[in-house]
């Protein structure tokens, strides 16, 4: 047989997985989007109506703002956090391997039990974090009962998470040729000044991909979301609102049509940030 | 960073009137074991674990071989439209699963596979778009040498494969394996989309439904359950995170 024809047979299996997962019901969301259907019964074709009565759903906007502001405090938080873990632990100091798997560790321990875990923390009144900011004098506040602190006590479970890109940040680092520090340290440079004019530049790159994967799980934010909720419904994200239309109301042309917003959206941030790339990425 | 966990154990062998209490008590006196038995009337969690093992292995086996077979075709052939295919994969990289999961969902309805693990496992023996992607970069690193010389041996590729690609690239696999076992541990959308039947449910599922199952929140026993599901996981970090860590310089990602 000829080699290139025994290319193509190799691929072959994800080829026809392309076409049933991806391009079929690509094919089909964009029909199911337009239709009023419910599973049970028929779809009728009702043209643009989903798109129209989400623009006209004050829950939509509730849930997409509950999305948004979440991003836009998760993203540079969790970015810097792991950017002041990596720093920190790239020096192979004795016992730094331990701090190192213990920071890892989030990346690899995730799902229920963790968000669970989470709740318990913060619960008001016997959470563990409550109880330390009473031997400090500070009464706590009511974090997931209060619609005030939903977002700070999901931005506290962002944090914690956010080292998880740990070896990430330590593999860029490595990649950082010594002679720039060896210079910088000539030219009488300090500690600061070598992460401001060395550190932070060459590691542009491993931030932009950062921020760009920060956006996609911050949009699709889900598990934690779905099992701690908030109170005054601010626990409900974009992809629980979703969930919720297509898998507890069973309105799957409204929850598809929900979806390809939020493709869209999620799309158009990332050419965004892909078109500031040339201002501020730093690239050999 | 460790506090959730040091938590969730304290909790998970405290009695009530030691969890209920301020202010708190971080090391439980004596160490009460009841919670796990009361966790275990309320779901059965070795069920739910076997449960969630048993789709991770069926799909575990299928994703890596696949995904491997699939990587090797772009690494190493030359054939029509390969250069827009292997960009169409990329593109299907950045593809939204929330697009695609609702038609999907209706497909395996249809099916009459809706209630069952054959939407989890299946799709995995077409190849995984991003173990592909990784798996690729890493064969096209090895020689040409060894290949070229089993060709005129006349071995087929098919051959090559099994006894080349797949030995040399054993560390990779192993890391793909791993990350897809944990990809169906910690999975929850996926899960609560196609398991209705609490029998069938997964260990993830398990935990979800606990507090519905209990009216309030048993916290004792939520974080004995909480921490057995954790403890797969954690031995895999203790022990295994090397292949992540390899996983991660061998992926290069440098955006």
């Amino acid at each position: 047989m000829k080699k290139s024809k025994v290319g193509f047979l190799f691929i072959l299996p994800w080829l026809t997985g392309l076409v049933l997962f991806t391009v079929v019901p690509i094919i089909a969301a964009l029909y199911i989007s337009m239709t009023d259907w419910s599973i049970i019964g028929d779809a009728n074709f009702i043209g643009l109506d989903n798109f129209k009565a989400i623009f006209n759903d004050p829950m939509f906007y509730r849930t997409l703002l509950i999305t948004v502001r979440y991003a836009i405090f998760a993203i540079p938080l969790t970015i810097v956090t792991a950017l002041v873990v990596a720093i920190s632990l790239n020096n192979q100091y004795r016992g730094t391997g331990v701090f190192r798997t213990i920071f890892y560790m989030p990346s690899i321990v995730s799902g229920v039990a963790v968000a669970i875990v989470f709740k318990w923390i913060l619960d008001p009144n016997y959470g563990v974090l409550n109880s330390l900011l009473r031997l400090f004098g500070i009464p706590g506040p009511n974090w997931l009962y209060d619609p005030d602190w939903v977002l700070p006590s999901y931005l506290i479970m962002a944090i914690w998470g956010a080292s998880g890109g740990l070896y990430v940040y330590l593999a860029a680092l490595k990649d950082i040729p010594k002679e720039l520090y060896e210079s910088a340290i000539i030219d009488g440079a300090g500690l600061m000044q070598k992460i401001r004019y060395i550190t932070l530049p060459m590691l542009t790159p491993v931030l932009f991909y950062n921020m760009v994967m920060g956006i996609i799980s911050a949009f699709r934010k889900f598990t934690d979301a779905y099992i701690l909720g908030g109170a005054g419904e601010e626990g409900i994200f974009y992809m629980v609102y979703l969930y919720n239309q297509a898998f507890s109301f069973y309105k799957m042309g409204y929850a598809t049509a929900l979806a390809w917003i939020l493709f869209v959206i999620i799309f158009g941030l990332t050419l965004i940030v892909n078109y500031t790339k040339k201002y501020w990425v730093f690239s050999e | 960073m460790l506090l959730p966990f040091f938590w969730m154990i304290s909790t998970a062998f405290k009695p009530d009137n030691q969890i209920f209490t301020v202010p708190i008590r971080w090391i439980p006196s004596p160490i009460y074991f009841k919670n796990f038995t009361k966790a275990f009337e309320v779901i059965p969690v070795i069920k739910y674990m076997f449960n969630t093992v048993i789709i991770a292995v069926l799909k575990i086996g299928g994703e890596v071989f696949v995904s491997a077979l699939v990587a090797y075709g772009f690494a190493r052939f030359d054939f029509k439209f390969k250069n827009v295919l292997f960009i169409i994969l990329l593109a299907t990289m950045m593809l939204p699963y929330e697009v695609t999961m609702i038609p999907t969902f209706i497909m395996w309805s249809w099916l009459g596979l809706s209630d069952s693990y054959v939407p989890l496992i299946l799709p995995a023996y077409f190849g995984s778009v991003s173990f592909i992607f990784f798996l690729r970069m890493y064969f096209s690193t090895f020689p040409k040498d060894t290949e070229e010389a089993m060709v005129i041996d006349g071995a087929n590729y098919l051959q090559i494969f099994f006894k080349l690609i797949l030995p040399l690239g054993k560390p990779a696999l192993v890391t793909i394996g791993l990350w897809a076992f944990l990809g169906t541990w910690n999975d929850l959308l996926g899960q609560l989309i196609y398991i209705n039947d609490p029998a069938k449910y997964t260990i993830q599922l398990g935990l979800a439904s606990f507090s519905n199952m209990t009216g309030e929140t048993l916290w004792g026993p939520l974080m004995a359950v909480s921490f057995i599901a954790l403890i797969p996981v954690v031995f895999i970090l203790l022990f295994a995170q090397k292949y992540f860590v390899e996983g991660i310089k061998m992926a290069g990602i440098k955006g």
